[in-house]
């Protein structure tokens, strides 16, 4: 885009028009981050427990959205079973704490590491699927690796693993090891955000979404697809790997059904929806949405045996008729094309 | 041992042709519109509570309440089209999961608010069978009977009825179709509403065999993933052949370890065929 208009346009007016979007689009990258950073930061405030599992709630739906986004939104890959790499993350990251008592952190990071070895495995066999085929195939491997993790024993098989509560004496009690967990699930969101639109903006993100227009057209045009693909596949686990720690960590047990539950997964589908698939506000947006609309259905008596249902009818009339979630909409607002510079 | 094994395989293959049945409602679908139902589970489900519901409050036998579900079923199927798939079928795949699963998750929330999510079972027997050392349920036996009686007349629909020709042509090329006069809105409803009843019906007979549950239809969905895969998406007799199979799989398996291996094998098994043999294990090679 800048190259362009330097080209057209004198080159006096090239730097100024550049300086502007680049202003615009450093404001698609700080309205998501500043969403983050006003969830992230409400609990310290109101320094009480529950808000601040409001908040891990909250924000594990962001990073984890955001993350799946590189691999849905911009490469065009319905993986339906993401989830295996949040609960083989926590399952790693978990045992190593148990076991050999490594810190959070490193097991944090272990958790996100082996997540992104086992996408590089997996990627190099099913990413050669398109469409419903590679859907499929993810479905598959998260029910195979749930089946796996019931039947081996020194993950504690079908009942699951708890943490030693001597743990805990290594962070300096309990209250300061949740807290620990909640500061790094607010780093890594940062994180994952800042990655999404450094991809996005990168030419390695136009080649992920040159793959979701047309993948045979990207290679013809110099995109090494499976490379591109597995990169942008093994980003897309690396975070949830490392979510899933810090989520166990904090729950102090982990046990396969909690681990690789498939609806979790497609409510990140949904999420992503909701807010926009392809853009950074939008998983955040969604993130946001979806767990206040779920809070607010379970707490009112009207809806609490229903609001599966609300969720689905909400989810159906979004599908039909606003495809582009509510980031798509807001950008397809033609009265406002200031719109489409700002929100990324 | 030998006794075992053939009791084992027998027990397999009976429970085999229903899974097949429940898995040729998911291909056909498949294969007529490129749609992967993720609805298919609850609809398994709901023809469960439909028998059950029949049964125990109309005091009808479970199999003429199975007549009762077809209707239900394939009404049923046909709304489903209309209300969420129609609008999506061509748009990219993601929509269509997506509003799939948004009627999965309304059938659901409904259901689990209406029936709980108690523990039923159809309490009906039909006695047991003896064929020397070997023991065949009653119910079971006339599940599989009655499952290979609806495959075989949903062959013969396909094959030798006009509507059955206008969905394998509308499955085959539908701009094609559409020039030669067929009305491929009705018979994409059709297809999806019969894919639907073929559901609900297998889960009826499934009602007849084992408890469940409103959130039973998770278990099914997936095993039909698995057999849909093994006989080919879109080949509703490869689904036949891949339930036996998966019949099989469940029936021998827990005889030389633990029936927690069981899944492993199943979900090995279905990522390496999507690997290996895309087509499905009788599909030709494209």
């Amino acid at each position: 885009m800048t190259s362009e208009s330097a080209a057209t346009t004198p080159s006096h007016l090239a730097t100024a028009s550049q300086a502007t979007w680049d202003r615009q689009s450093l404001l698609g990258l700080a309205i998501p981050l500043g969403l983050v950073a006003i969830f992230g930061l409400y609990p310290a405030l109101q320094a009480n427990a529950s808000a601040r599992e409001a908040m891990f709630t909250v924000l594990m739906a962001v990073a984890l959205a955001s993350s799946l986004n590189i691999l849905l939104g911009y490469t065009g890959y319905v993986s339906f079973g993401h989830i295996v790499f949040f609960g083989l993350g926590g399952y790693i990251g978990f045992w190593v704490i148990d076991e050999w008592g490594l810190h959070l952190l490193p097991a944090a990071l272990l958790g996100g590491l082996v997540s992104a070895a086992l996408a590089f495995l997996l990627g190099l066999a099913i990413l050669r699927l398109r469409g419903a085929f590679f859907a499929l195939a993810t479905i598959g491997i998260n029910e195979a690796m749930k089946a796996l993790v019931v039947n081996l024993p020194f993950l504690g098989g079908p009942t699951g693993l708890e943490l030693h509560f001597s743990v805990y004496r290594n962070y300096g009690g309990p209250a300061r090891a949740l807290w620990l967990s909640y500061w790094s699930l607010v780093v890594v969101a940062v994180i994952v955000v800042v990655v999404s639109y450094l991809v996005k903006k990168s030419k390695f993100g136009l080649g992920l979404m040159a793959i979701r227009e047309d993948e045979d057209a990207a290679e013809i045009m110099g995109v090494v697809a499976p490379r591109t693909k597995t990169w942008a596949y093994m980003l897309s686990a690396f975070f949830p790997g490392i979510i899933g720690v810090l989520f166990f960590f904090k729950n102090g047990i982990i046990e396969p059904a909690s681990a690789f539950r498939l609806h979790i997964s497609i409510e990140l589908l949904v999420v992503i929806m909701l807010g926009g698939a392809g853009t950074v506000l939008g998983p955040v947006l969604g993130a946001a949405f979806y767990q206040r609309l779920r809070g607010l259905l379970l707490t009112t008596e009207f809806f609490k045996d229903i609001q599966l249902a609300v969720a689905g009818a909400l989810l159906l009339l979004i599908v039909l008729f606003i495809p582009g979630g509510a980031i798509g909409w807001l950008r397809s607002w033609h009265r406002f094309p200031a719109l489409r510079r700002v929100l990324e | 041992m030998l006794s075992t094994l053939l009791a084992a395989a027998i027990d397999g293959l009976m429970i085999g042709v229903v899974y097949g049945l429940v898995a040729m409602g998911l291909t056909l679908i498949f294969g007529v519109m490129n749609v992967i139902n993720l609805a298919h589970g609850p609809v398994v489900v709901l023809g469960m509570f439909g028998v059950y519901l029949c049964f125990a409050q109309l005091g009808l036998p479970p199999y003429g309440g199975l007549l009762v579900v077809a209707v239900l079923g394939i009404l049923l199927g046909v709304l489903i089209y209309f209300v969420a798939v129609h609008r999506v079928l061509n748009a990219p795949h993601l929509s269509s999961l997506l509003a799939t699963f948004a009627v999965n998750m309304m059938i659901i929330g409904i259901g689990t608010s209406i029936l709980s999510t108690n523990f039923r079972n159809v309490d009906y027997s039909l006695g047991t069978l003896r064929l020397g050392t070997i023991a065949l349920t009653g119910t079971r036996l006339t599940a599989a009977g009655v499952a290979l009686a609806i495959t075989a007349a949903l062959y013969l629909f396909l094959q030798r009825t006009r509507p059955g020709k206008y969905i394998r042509a509308v499955a085959n090329n539908r701009q094609s179709a559409e020039l030669m006069g067929i009305p491929s809105r009705r018979v994409l409803a059709l297809a999806f509403g019969i894919g639907t009843m073929l559901a609900a019906m297998a889960g009826g007979l499934l009602a007849t065999i084992q408890p469940f549950t409103i959130l039973s239809g998770g278990v099914y969905e997936l095993k039909s993933f698995v057999i849909v895969v093994l006989g080919g998406l879109g080949n509703p007799i490869g689904a036949l052949v891949g339930g036996l199979i998966l019949g099989l799989i469940e029936g021998l398996v827990p005889v030389f370890m633990r029936t927690t291996w069981v899944p492993v094998l199943e979900f090995v098994l279905f990522v390496l065929i999507l690997l290996i043999r895309p087509q499905g294990l009788f599909g030709a090679k494209s």
